[in-house]
């Protein structure tokens, strides 16, 4: 992986760059001691660092303008930062560049349940959004694995997933509006509380662009009443090709569970040493939950026990009560981390569509082979969002390529089925140079025009998402600034 | 009329068009532009349906209808509901599923389910200098570089003309129900659907017909509750409780068995009640606890509400300006139909407009594609 060199006449100017932020900062905003700054030298792909020249954090819109405004008027790039917990190197400093971190500005400034939604300051957590609506029946429903770190701000830039989204739809679905700051220090106001934000679909746009169009300071969340209920039912195949099967049919029979968890082998070994959940020895485990009342929860587990049977299952358990349904979330809840323990591993993103899972699983485990490193797969079956976990030794030399490189192959293989890089990871810098694989120069060039309006010197996060060499000329200016 | 037969053919007209283009789908929404018609009609067919996956993918030009009943048979549907403009506008075609994605239409069950915009997985397009594009895709979850597949749906051709559309379709519920309650002012019926909409029982459809409309005598606010046929009874009997509350009624209930479901629903997303050729119609997006605003207009029965408050319908008399007479609010109004001499869409705070303007030079730098439509 490769970065753009550093700029050698913005660090030469770090002294008065950081006086400027000093100057329209609070005391304690500005962080140029390169002691300090290290804490920002990675976000969750820790395989790379790089300290920034300075990070600041802002506590209101305000400041965040007037931190853009000089950034854009010094010709230096800014890199956004909610929590820091992008698996995909999407808050990556440069040594050029400052991290603008909106971890200070995390209020609720205003919830209606009449409107059904919420207005929080995109520092916020996403589980800390529930939290404040929570004692009222209401929920915000996006819920990625790393909710409880995890800030709205991060969760717009990558737009987000979780593993409820089969029903509730993942962060686009959900966001209304939001006050947005754009690279020249100009604030725009989209959308709101209404239900479509007039004009072309900018919240859209936004979704998704890792942190390359603006910093979203506030956003307007749909917020949803909770259910009466929910229960999962977990059922273990002797193979991959029947439980994909059976989400098939899951799906075509009508019932639209709000999740289908799948876990393979590898994983449900090493999820069972670590958090003894109690799942059978098989090879394919699905975890399916439904919502309603408990009469309409044991009208749709019906349907789906009945589908599950046909199949003929190694075991098949639904949960009695609320103990039994958190044993049964209990392993995949705890599966990355339960795998972080034995092993270094990359986790990969990529979404097929639903029918190709069996083929991707027997594809995957011959490239494991092929590569001699172990992959353990956890994942949305339902849709089609893949998990695969490549295990290897950052101590042993030469082991974090032979992972890229496999995990290189299985994404070109998503790609090759008719699917996708990420699904809901984001681009960042771990998958920018495959973007090639998935698009045309022309499809590129087309995504890069909205850069060129929203941000038209490339300042915002420049070197992420697009190749180098595809955003090169548009970068040149950060290269040569004066 | 151009009338390309083939994504090349749709890019070589667009790339040696030298004049303004007025797109066309289906024709259905009477809004034909000066400029040579570029039809997408020759554009048509399903290019993929997986029941099991819940996608589909079809050409631009494809009929609604044809999509509709390819999932109806295998009891799916496109959860959106998307609307027919023909009774409304007194217009005849087809609506295609190319005018559906870029309009963003979406009907009663958007409350519940979310818009057009919501279910689109990919786009192909070709843009104003005739370049084919592709974004998104087939798949159900995908951040892989910008979304230029939401950006393309509701910007009515302005950036680019579709070539193909794919969608994530649902299943289609085995029953449907409705609460009736009747004669209601703006401040009833406000607490009505937000009582509603923030019960459990996942309501489908939100709406309010005026007098005349499919009731006689006194304006209709209705609920809709749908899915499996034990759970639409439960949940009906326990909304009807919970709303005892907040309004005297339900007047009716519209059990599920009933045909009259689908009549009254039709009539709500299609909005026949305003369909009079002597007035403009205007289409109002606003927030439900903004709903009296509504009242500025005067005539209450020549309003329908759909997506439980958030979005009115208004027959109003030739000329009228809706946006001067209510003021401001926080929502916008379009004119869909009429003589007012104001711009179709409501007009955007100023850097809004230049950053939309600066992506239509960037998309469609010859400003051939439905040009000033959008501003």
């Amino acid at each position: 992986m490769e970065m753009p060199t550093p700029s050698p006449d913005i660090i030469a100017r770090k002294s008065r760059i950081v006086a400027r932020l000093s100057d329209a900062l609070p005391a304690d905003a500005v962080i140029s001691h390169e002691a300090e700054t290290r804490a920002y030298e990675c976000d969750g792909l820790t395989a790379y660092t790089c300290p920034p020249l300075c990070v600041v954090l802002p506590s209101t819109t305000q400041e965040v303008s007037d931190v853009l405004k000089i950034c854009h008027a010094e010709g230096v790039p800014v890199v956004p930062r909610g929590s820091g917990t992008s698996l995909a190197g999407g808050a990556l400093p440069t040594a050029d560049s400052v991290i603008l971190g909106v971890a200070r500005m995390n209020d609720v400034l205003d919830v209606s349940y009449e409107d059904r939604v919420i207005r929080v300051q995109t520092g916020r957590t996403n589980l800390s959004v529930t939290g404040a609506i929570e004692d009222d029946g209401f929920f915000y429903a996006p819920d990625p694995s790393s909710q409880l770190a995890c800030a709205i701000a991060g969760n717009i830039a990558m737009n987000s997933g979780g593993a409820h989204c089969l029903k509730y739809g993942v962060t686009t679905n959900n966001l209304l509006g939001v006050k947005m700051v754009l690279m020249d220090g100009t604030i725009v106001d989209i959308g709101g509380a209404h239900m479509d934000a007039a004009g072309y679909d900018w919240l859209g746009l936004i979704c998704g662009s890792e942190g390359q169009l603006g910093v979203v300071t506030e956003a307007t969340l749909r917020i949803l009443p909770k259910p009466e209920g929910a229960r999962p039912v977990l059922i273990g195949y002797r193979s991959a090709e029947v439980a994909g099967a059976c989400v098939s049919d899951i799906i075509k029979a009508g019932v639209l569970p709000v999740a289908i968890e799948y876990m393979d082998k590898k994983v449900i070994e090493v999820v069972e040493d670590h958090a003894k959940a109690g799942y059978p020895d098989c090879e394919a485990l699905l975890i399916v939950e439904v919502e309603g009342s408990p009469a309409e929860i044991d009208e749709q587990l019906g349907i789906i026990k009945q589908i599950a049977r046909r199949h003929d299952p190694v075991e098949l358990r639904e949960a009695g009560d609320a103990d039994e349904a958190a044993r049964i979330w209990l392993g995949r809840k705890s599966a990355f981390g339960a795998m972080g323990q034995i092993n270094d591993y990359m986790c990969l993103d990529g979404t097929i569509p639903v029918s190709e899972l069996p083929f991707v699983l027997k594809r995957i485990g011959e490239l494991s082979k092929e590569y001699g490193l172990g992959v353990g797969n956890v994942f949305h079956a339902g849709d089609g969002n893949m998990h695969p976990l490549i295990l290897f030794d950052a101590n042993k030399p030469g082991d974090l390529e032979t992972c890229e490189a496999l995990g290189a192959e299985i994404l070109k293989l998503c790609v090759e089925v008719g699917g996708c890089l990420t699904g809901e990871h984001g681009v960042g810098i771990e998958k920018r140079d495959l973007m090639n694989v998935q698009f045309t120069p022309e499809d590129m060039e087309a995504q890069m025009r909205v850069k060129d309006v929203f941000d038209p010197a490339w300042l915002l996060n420049p070197a992420k998402v697009f190749p180098l060499d595809a955003s090169a000329a548009r970068r040149a200016a950060i290269e040569t600034a004066a | 009329m151009l009338t390309p037969r083939s994504e090349e053919e749709l890019s070589d007209a667009i790339a040696s068009a030298d004049g303004p283009l007025s797109l066309r789908g289906g024709g259905t929404r009477g809004v034909a532009r000066e400029g040579t018609v570029l039809s997408t009609a020759e554009l048509s067919g399903i290019t993929l349906y997986e029941p099991g996956a819940l996608t589909l993918l079809a050409k631009a030009g494809t009929p609604l209808a044809e999509i509709e009943d390819a999932l109806a048979a295998e009891n799916q549907m496109l959860a959106f509901e998307p609307m027919d403009h023909r009774v409304l506008l007194g217009t005849d075609g087809t609506p295609t599923i190319g005018g559906v994605v870029a309009t963003n239409t979406s009907g009663p069950r958007r409350v519940q389910a979310g818009a057009c915009r919501d279910y689109l997985l990919g786009v192909r397009f070709v843009d104003g200098t005739g370049t084919i594009t592709k974004n998104g895709g087939r798949v159900m979850k995908n951040v892989t570089g910008y979304d230029l597949a939401r950006m393309m749906c509701g910007a009515h051709g302005t950036l680019g003309v579709l070539s193909e559309v794919g969608f994530k379709v649902l299943p289609a519920p085995e029953a449907t129900a409705t609460l009736v309650y009747r004669d209601l002012d703006w401040q009833q019926t406000a607490a009505l659907f937000a009582s509603a909409m923030s019960s459990p029982f996942e309501v489908s459809g939100a709406a309010r017909l005026p007098a005349g409309a499919f009731f006689d005598d006194a304006n209709a606010a209705l609920i809709r509750l749908s899915g499996f046929e034990a759970s639409v009874a439960y949940r009906t009997d326990q909304l009807a409780k919970r709303l005892e509350g907040v309004v005297a009624g339900p007047t009716e209930v519209v059990a599920s068995n009933n045909t009259r479901n689908t009549e009254i629903w039709t009539s709500v997303r299609d909005v026949h009640a305003l369909a009079d050729p002597t007035k403009d119609i205007w289409r109002i997006s606003l927030k439900l606890t903004d709903l009296s605003i509504l009242s500025a207009l005067g005539a209450e029965d020549e309003i329908v509400l759909d997506w439980a408050g958030g979005l009115a319908w208004a027959a109003v008399a030739p000329g009228t300006d809706v946006r001067a007479t209510l003021g401001a609010f926080e929502g916008h109004a379009t004119l869909v139909r009429g003589s007012a001499d104001v711009p179709r869409f409501h007009p955007e705070p100023v850097p809004l407009a230049q950053m939309a303007k600066a992506l239509r030079a960037r998309y469609d730098p010859k400003g051939i594609l439905n040009p000033g439509l959008m501003g």
